[in-house]
């Protein structure tokens, strides 16, 4: 086993993990923002791709990696959408808990408890490579993203994630999320370990990185929107040279 | 591959319960979006399209024409439809004539929203029921079961199972009740709902009258309750006459020749003579809201959310408005690769619709409340309110576009939109 699983951070969504499916329990922030993050996902690999931006399976024929998977609240989407998918956590109650959800709904899925560093270590490479709201969890940022990198296929894309270190950030994420909303339980997320746009776009240095692009809450509608404010939650992507160009 | 076997395969996407016009609608909507359907109800289309089974006459406004126009049934509905030019609203008093003061509503007041629209138009309900029919028929990913009532539904993890009236169980992502005040899907769900019975029977029928009406709606609110005549097509007009429930039955029952002479003293004399053109209908008037619009799995539309006061003939506007908003919040969840069914896309539902549909009924509630009755003190209020609105050019317009559908945050198709997943 490598080093950028922390074991504490591990312990501390195992003991979550039968809540991911409850729209009302620990995680009902991220089935909020699902929606939101969803059609940034779907409008950024149609583009890359070239797809034609329509029906429901606009992915079929590209293979995804979801890291860091947890419930498989992501995972199971980009099935649906038509990718062949591949869910990856280091905590074996969230890949459980992720099988049995994708089985109660027919999806095909293959599910894995590991680190994205042995996988690299493998000859597994993907199209896309998704790493959503991890790597704030990780033990070592840049560990974690040379693997990711590595896991792309030439060609292929990579999305990230995360929530910036600003005091908004702090505000939304930390005290008003964990200890006053108590939408998710307390000690989720420490302020010291959060990633800014250019620590992430130093750490993803193979990839031609573009970003970032903000994902903000507005608290008085209580609804998420994709913009210029990248003070709470942003996305990176990193598209990989393909080898003919 | 995405199945697996163990998983009982769904025979749709979404199953509704109910076949009527807003049910219809939304499987229309599904399944030119590309959803598979299934619509079950307890009567077969064609049986509702009979002139015996329903009398009444809808105003739709252009919002919900338009969603109908982004559905592709605007060629087969236009033969049918009234415009309405202008909605004339008197404080009447019987025999007395009107008060002098009244509410006009003019089509050429609306703003280039409307764009040179109607303030909507008057369509005999038996041929919107025929025209959904047969596109429903036409559309393949849309399945009729019919003459067969949805009976119940178990929600779980992985889907709905929905049982019928003849044994059968249906398997899919999402449940609709679209059946009317008496819905069995909400029941099911252990829904309550919250509402009061007026002591207020509508009488409706269709009349046939020598001159042309140019367009005219005329509403006259009487103690006993308001007195509609809406504009049909071919010099015909739609009776909504409300009364108490003992009167109303008295006047559903009497011979035709004294329900005309009672009908006359009302209608007045500038549209010529008036004679009967269909069978006479008697609806009771009641309010009645779920206090959930959704449950995990199950979301209700039409009726079966909310039944207001017929007044303004809000109530089919109103339930298409559910049918452009649930639409448009059950595509949007797929686009994105969310399952059909979806909790936060019903959520996005039921916060679309709630505060709508619950001050549309109240709004409509309160009207009929100030001007059922003969006070003297409150129909010269009432009158000085009417004078009032009428002088104020912007209330007025506002309060028109609201009752033509036309502001607020319109879900696409009532924009004209066509959705597609």
């Amino acid at each position: 086993m490598s080093t950028t699983l922390d074991t504490a951070e591990i312990a501390k969504f195992a003991a979550m993990a039968d809540a991911w499916w409850d729209p009302k329990g620990a995680f009902a922030p991220l089935h909020r923002m699902n929606p939101v993050r969803l059609a940034f996902l779907r409008e950024t690999i149609v583009a890359h791709f070239a797809r034609p931006d329509a029906g429901r399976r606009p992915f079929e024929g590209l293979s995804l990696i979801d890291l860091g998977c947890g419930g498989g609240l992501v995972t199971e989407p980009m099935a649906r959408l038509g990718a062949a998918v591949t869910g990856l956590d280091g905590a074996p109650e969230s890949i459980a808990a992720a099988s049995a959800h994708a089985a109660a709904m027919g999806l095909a899925i293959d599910y894995r408890q590991g680190t994205a560093e042995d996988l690299a270590r493998t000859d597994a490479r993907f199209d896309i490579v998704l790493a959503l709201e991890i790597v704030e969890h990780v033990a070592d940022i840049h560990a974690f993203c040379d693997a990711a990198q590595t896991l792309v296929a030439p060609g292929g894309l990579m999305i990230v994630s995360t929530i910036n270190r600003t005091l908004a950030a702090r505000a939304l994420a930390i005290t008003a999320a964990e200890r006053i909303l108590r939408w998710v339980p307390d000690g989720t997320h420490d302020y010291e370990k959060l990633v800014t746009p250019e620590e992430l776009r130093g750490a993803l240095h193979g990839l031609e990185v573009s970003g970032p692009f903000g994902l903000s809450f507005n608290p008085l509608s209580g609804q998420w929107k994709l913009g210029a404010d990248t003070s709470m939650n942003y996305f990176m992507v990193g598209a990989k040279q393909s080898p003919s160009s | 591959m995405v199945t697996n076997p163990e998983v009982a395969a769904r025979d749709a996407d979404v199953i509704i319960a109910g076949g009527g016009m807003t049910g219809l609608t939304l499987a229309l909507a599904l399944a030119q979006a590309g959803l598979s359907v299934i619509a079950a109800d307890a009567e077969v289309a064609s049986a509702q399209a009979a002139p015996t089974y329903d009398g009444r006459s809808s105003a739709i406004a252009y919002a919900s024409f338009r969603m109908w126009a982004a559905l592709g049934l605007a060629d087969a509905l236009m033969p049918h439809a009234q415009r309405i030019e202008k909605i004339l609203v008197t404080d009447g008093r019987v025999r007395g004539g009107a008060s002098l003061l009244s509410l006009v509503f003019d089509r050429r007041e609306l703003d280039d929203r409307a764009g040179g629209e109607a303030l909507g138009y008057m369509l005999e309900n038996r041929h919107i029921r025929a025209t959904l029919a047969a596109a429903a028929a036409k559309q393949s990913a849309l399945t009729l079961i019919a003459p067969v009532a949805v009976t119940g539904y178990a929600a779980d993890a992985g889907g709905v199972t929905v049982t019928l009236a003849d044994g059968r169980t249906l398997r899919a992502g999402l449940v609709v009740g679209a059946e009317g005040r008496r819905s069995t899907i909400r029941a099911a769900a252990g829904i309550r709902t919250t509402g009061w019975k007026y002591d207020q029977t509508a009488v409706v029928c269709t009349v046939a009258h020598q001159k042309p009406h140019d367009g005219v709606a005329h509403e006259y609110f009487l103690p006993s309750g308001p007195f509609a005549m809406l504009p049909l097509t071919q010099n015909r007009c739609n009776i909504v006459w409300t009364e108490r429930p003992a009167i109303a039955d008295a006047l559903k029952k009497m011979s035709d020749a004294d329900f005309m002479a009672e009908l006359s003293a009302r209608f007045g004399a500038h549209l010529g003579a008036v004679s009967l053109a269909g069978p006479r209908f008697a609806y009771p008037l009641s309010l009645q809201i779920a206090e959930k619009f959704i449950a995990p799995r199950m979301a209700l539309i039409g009726d079966a959310a909310h039944g207001v006061h017929p007044i303004a003939g809000q109530g089919l506007n109103v339930g298409l408005r559910d049918v452009a908003a649930l639409a448009e919040s059950i595509v949007d969840a797929v686009r994105v690769g969310l399952d059909v069914g979806d909790g936060e896309a019903l959520a996005r539902y039921q916060r679309w619709r709630r505060f709508d549909t619950t001050s549309m009924a109240l709004v409509m509630d309160v009207f009929n409340r100030v001007f059922s009755n003969d006070f003297p003190v409150l129909r010269q209020l009432r009158g000085r309110g009417m004078a009032v609105v009428d002088a104020i050019g912007p209330a007025r317009r506002f309060f028109m576009r609201e009752a033509a559908g036309g502001s607020g945050d319109l879900p696409k198709l009532l924009k004209g939109e066509a959705l597609a997943a």
